[in-house]
């Protein structure tokens, strides 16, 4: 006869085992993940709903600076169309804006740096957890995109990066609720310096009301779309792509 | 405990229990029920699935900003042959359940928590997140709607609410010394929650929970930037981290002594009544009448 203790002690370990193998399962079945995955367009659109499109994130005092602002995901594009770009401060690089606008610029760093500058000391949120306070300056998105003119039909701004994971170019896409939000800018400076290498130098887009990853860095092209169905692999991002980040990433 | 100061439940009405009353008595009313088992089910996802998230930065910070540079009051992490948790700059060894472990297929793991802690099993942040922010929505409902058929159906105000003489330090004190001696009411008494009961209850639902899902907020850029206040009120996005992180302990620490003091209750009669809303009235031990 088994003992009481044992009894309740191997239903416990049955039990904790049942629902670990059973957590896995669920989380490969591509229904279940869809029901999980339709959570997303619940959060996006309560934080929509609560938030007026205009209203700013916080911005903080300089005092509130982190001290070290760690770079994360890559701090050197291995490409050496990238790396040549470096040795006379980007001078040779453009930004390609083109997609479903009437106007599409090719832009320098110094046509970028002379247009309006917005300056900002915001909270930069990881989706790992960790945050970091810096300083951007750079050019609100809305300006290029009005310089460029763009199509009616388009729903998304896509952003291509110089950077690559395996085979797939980095890249990361936005509404235009949040292209137009004020503080969405083209950074091409970081705490009163030019944008480091680290950082994603010549220039990364911020997106202050979502998580780190969609803040694109190493920029090469801004491009107007009606769908993200076409781009890549469809979900909006490389992340998105590739290991099922959320698209919206208010949370 | 004498039997004068049974508070009439509704479902006592309803069923009649006298004293000396075997019969089975409604105890739990269904929208408890239900709330209490979805969850059940919820907060162990959310539980599980947040050490996930946790794994992807097992560091903890006071304030604003923290990242890998700046202090952190807790650390899990590994050495290349141990893991270890760091308090507030005090290292305790926990190899083989914390920083480093083995998984299933006997492959040391250099992670927070171990895979049988987590949802998924394996590393997956994107997952973790996508289980976590889809049961966040049934707690952060289930709560308001907890609350009000609690407030409209009386639960509330008769099974909740402490009275001001149970509030009392003796009466707290012989409670404590009632639990210590493992002496389970008996009777009438055994229909109503006791102090110790009432204060944990209302403490995990009214505070715990709600703090829980309010911290949980405070993490997301978006609603800081529609609420301001909720940073300020947690002293910042990386302190309401630390505090949602201590609110998931204390919410395990509830869930473990719970489910001790169920099956020292006596498990069958306490989950039945948790499931069919039945409860058997314990007897006294013979020459204990009245006690």
């Amino acid at each position: 006869m088994i003992s009481r203790r044992r009894f309740i002690g191997s239903l416990g370990v049955g039990a904790g085992g049942l629902l670990l193998s059973g957590c896995d399962r669920l989380n490969r079945s591509e229904s279940f993940r869809g029901v999980l995955r339709s959570s997303e367009g619940l959060t996006m659109r309560a934080q929509r709903l609560i938030t007026d499109r205009n209203t700013l994130a916080r911005e903080f005092p300089e005092s509130d600076l982190s001290p070290i602002f760690r770079s994360n995901g890559t701090s050197m594009p291995e490409s050496p169309a990238y790396q040549a770009l470096i040795p006379n401060g980007f001078a040779d690089w453009r930004l390609a804006v083109d997609g479903l606008v009437q106007r599409p610029l090719s832009l320098s760093l110094a046509q970028l740096r002379a247009m309006p500058t917005r300056t900002q000391v915001t909270r930069h949120d990881c989706v790992e957890g960790w945050s970091a306070i810096g300083k951007w300056h750079g050019v609100p998105l809305k300006t290029v995109l009005e310089a460029a003119g763009l199509r009616d039909k388009t729903r998304y701004i896509v952003f291509h990066c110089a950077d690559y994971y395996g085979a797939y170019p980095y890249y990361e896409s936005i509404d235009l609720v949040d292209a137009f939000h004020p503080q969405t800018i083209l950074a091409w400076g970081m705490n009163n310096r030019l944008l480091d290498v680290p950082h994603g130098a010549p220039l990364r887009l911020r997106v202050e009301r979502q998580l780190g990853y969609k803040h694109a860095k190493y920029l090469m092209r801004v491009q107007a779309v009606d769908s993200l169905a076409g781009v890549y692999r469809g979900k909006g991002g490389y992340w998105e792509d590739s290991t099922d980040y959320a698209w919206y990433a208010g949370i | 405990m004498s039997a004068s100061n049974a508070a009439t439940l509704p479902e006592q009405r309803k069923v009649g229990a006298g004293p000396t009353d075997r019969r089975l008595v409604l105890r739990h009313q269904l929208p408890t029920r239900i709330w209490h088992w979805v969850n059940a089910l919820v907060v162990f996802v959310m539980l599980m699935s947040g050490l996930m998230i946790f794994n992807a930065h097992p560091r903890l910070y006071w304030g604003s900003y923290g990242a890998n540079y700046d202090k952190a009051w807790l650390v899990v992490g590994s050495t290349p042959a141990t893991g270890f948790l760091e308090v507030a700059g005090v290292r305790i060894n926990t190899t083989g359940v914390l920083g480093r472990w083995i998984d299933r297929r006997g492959v040391v793991v250099r992670r927070a928590f171990p895979y049988w802690a987590t949802i998924p099993s394996s590393y997956n942040l994107a997952a973790g997140r996508r289980w976590h922010l889809a049961f966040a929505w049934l707690l952060a409902l289930g709560l308001p709607f907890f609350w009000s058929v609690s407030l409209l159906n009386g639960h509330l105000q008769s099974d909740l609410a402490p009275r001001r003489d149970e509030l009392s330090p003796r009466h707290i004190w012989d409670d404590i010394k009632d639990h210590a001696r493992l002496r389970f009411p008996t009777g009438q008494a055994a229909l109503r929650y006791n102090i110790l009961q009432k204060l944990s209850y209302v403490g995990v639902v009214f505070l715990v929970l709600p703090l829980l899902v309010l911290t949980g907020l405070t993490m997301s850029p978006a609603v800081d930037t529609a609420w301001p206040w909720l940073p300020d009120l947690f002293g910042g996005r990386q302190s309401a981290r630390s505090i949602h992180f201590i609110l998931a302990t204390l919410t395990t620490l509830f869930i473990l002594v719970h489910l001790v003091m169920v099956v020292l209750a006596g498990p069958i009669n306490e989950v039945r009544s948790m499931i069919t809303g039945r409860f058997r009235i314990p007897q006294p031990p013979v020459g204990e009448e009245g006690q």
